[in-house]
């Protein structure tokens, strides 16, 4: 905890979980996108499904869909913006039961047939904590870097992934690994110490096999 | 150098065995553990103001009006009121009362704005700022830096109580941003590290077991008058140390016995929406009408 966790984050009101947390919930799902997003179908569970209207929880899980961060003043606006840019948006409540009072499931579906499903959930203070990415269990907390690293589950990677953040200088502080089934698609979550200014994930992309590489910086963004 | 935030008296003996603020110590540990140089700090807290002062700006406006349409323009009002004299209280109190209402009711709005150290509380801390710097003429960079003396209050709470409504109530949030506040005018006004902390002290004996019990579940009633009789409340404990007056009970105690207030109280009122206004006649009417829902009644 620092100072900046006191006064902070800078974010669209009212709530910081209602907005901030829900905009990085949207964000996130948006980064694990490759293409042009056409549609997005969003679950909503518990308090998230009992008040986004008041709360503008709505808009602001579809701002982060189009890629705005929680303090971006267009949030108020997504919707409509949503619009413009031909995404089509549904949302729902949920009648099944919440893992977390404040949490939604968000289904992108991109405009040459990929698509991607996140479960997360806003625990506060604009925190976040994303549990499934497309079925499979993740836990990624957003309070260090994370590298995310989607790939075809094959002998290999891993070690290829960690080996060239060593060569990077960048210390592992967590790494978690899920896949689907034996030889499908896998997940490989990677939190970092500190913060690195090198351009990783573009390389990591390159790495054969890997589907989808992004850097989820701790704060949101 | 580098501390650990678990007792406010510890930062303040710190502080006064150096004859420093509070905000140059905070500021020089800071600094080490983000691992920046104390300019990077001072500039990175200087735009979190900027963001502050925006938003106190844009609240006043007239049309300023929440998703919900439950809040919105009463900043206005009482600046109308200030502008044309009629306040009862005067410029000082009238000010700060309608700098925390306005930035309130801007987050309400989907404005944009700073936790400190919730958004439910972020009016609290930035009216008290900005109405010393606009009222007794403090330096704009005086006001940043006592942002740090108040992250340090806020975080001592956070880490032996808390800051979430869902934890502690009402207390914890406009509670902890209030104590935040009270210790920020008094280091602007001159005082001692020591007379923060009674004004930190004070502050939270005052507000202590106030329930968070927000109407439809909302940031809104009474969350923003709840800014500004936070804003005032900081301006009384400052205003009692800064005449003499001392909290009987040190600090760190009154810390450990806002956890307890806040472990004991009711889970229905605790941002759940459930107990306390919440759970009035009208509170529900509101609700229906908000989101024509049945869950609550």
């Amino acid at each position: 905890m620092n100072i900046f966790d006191m006064i902070g984050p800078v974010m669209i009101g009212p709530s910081s979980s209602h907005t901030a947390g829900a905009a990085r919930i949207g964000k996130i799902a948006s980064l694990l996108m490759k293409e042009k997003i056409v549609q997005a179908d969003v679950e909503l569970f518990g308090s998230f499904a009992k008040t986004y209207k008041g709360h503008g929880t709505d808009k602001a899980l579809v701002g982060g869909i189009l890629g705005m961060n929680p303090d971006d003043e267009r949030i108020r606006n997504s919707l409509e913006i949503a619009k413009e840019q031909e995404v089509q948006i549904f949302i729902r409540e949920s009648s099944r039961p919440a893992k977390h009072p404040n949490s939604a499931t968000i289904t992108l579906k991109g405009e040459k047939g990929s698509s991607v499903t996140v479960t997360g959930a806003s625990i506060g203070g604009g925190n976040i904590y994303i549990s499934q990415i497309d079925g499979m269990e993740v836990s990624i907390n957003g309070q260090n870097d994370t590298l995310i690293v989607v790939h075809q589950d094959m002998p290999g990677i891993v070690g290829k992934v960690a080996e060239f953040l060593g060569n990077c200088g960048i210390n592992v502080c967590n790494m978690a690994l899920s896949r689907e089934t034996k030889g499908g698609q896998a997940i490989l979550c990677i939190a970092i110490d500190g913060h690195t200014d090198l351009d990783v994930t573009s390389y990591i992309d390159r790495f054969v096999g890997v589907n989808r590489c992004i850097m989820l910086l701790a704060g949101g963004k | 150098m580098e501390f650990s935030y678990h007792s406010l008296q510890e930062i303040v003996e710190m502080a006064e065995n150096r004859g420093m603020r509070l905000s140059d110590l905070v500021l020089m540990e800071q600094a080490n553990v983000l691992e920046c140089s104390q300019k990077d700090v001072l500039d990175r807290m200087s735009e979190q103001y900027a963001v502050m002062k925006n938003a106190e700006l844009r609240g006043q406006e007239k049309d300023v009006k929440s998703t919900s349409g439950l809040t919105g323009g009463d900043a206005y009002k009482i600046k109308k009121a200030m502008e044309e004299n009629r306040t009862l209280s005067g410029p000082f109190l009238a000010g700060a009362l309608m700098r925390a209402t306005a930035i309130s009711e801007y987050n309400a709005a989907m404005g944009k704005i700073v936790a400190a150290p919730t958004a439910g509380s972020c009016g609290i801390l930035p009216a008290a700022l900005i109405t010393m710097e606009e009222e007794k003429g403090v330096s704009e960079e005086d006001c940043v830096r006592a942002l740090l003396t108040a992250s340090a209050v806020g975080m001592v709470i956070a880490n032996n109580a808390s800051i979430a409504g869902a934890e502690g109530g009402c207390q914890a949030e406009c509670g902890a941003a209030s104590a935040m506040a009270a210790a920020a005018i008094v280091e602007l006004s001159g005082g001692t590290p020591t007379q923060c902390a009674h004004a930190v002290a004070i502050a939270l004996k005052n507000i202590m077991g106030l329930v968070c019990d927000p109407v439809a579940g909302l940031v809104e009633i009474p969350c923003v008058k709840r800014n500004s009789s936070g804003v005032a409340n900081a301006i009384v404990a400052a205003e009692l140390v800064l005449c003499g007056v001392k909290s009987a009970i040190p600090v760190d105690e009154v810390i450990e016995a806002m956890a307890e207030v806040g472990n004991k109280m009711d889970v229905s009122l605790k941002e759940t929406a459930e107990g306390g206004l919440a759970n009035t006649t009208t509170a529900k009417l509101l609700c229906r009408k908000v989101f024509a829902c049945k869950e609550r009644d």
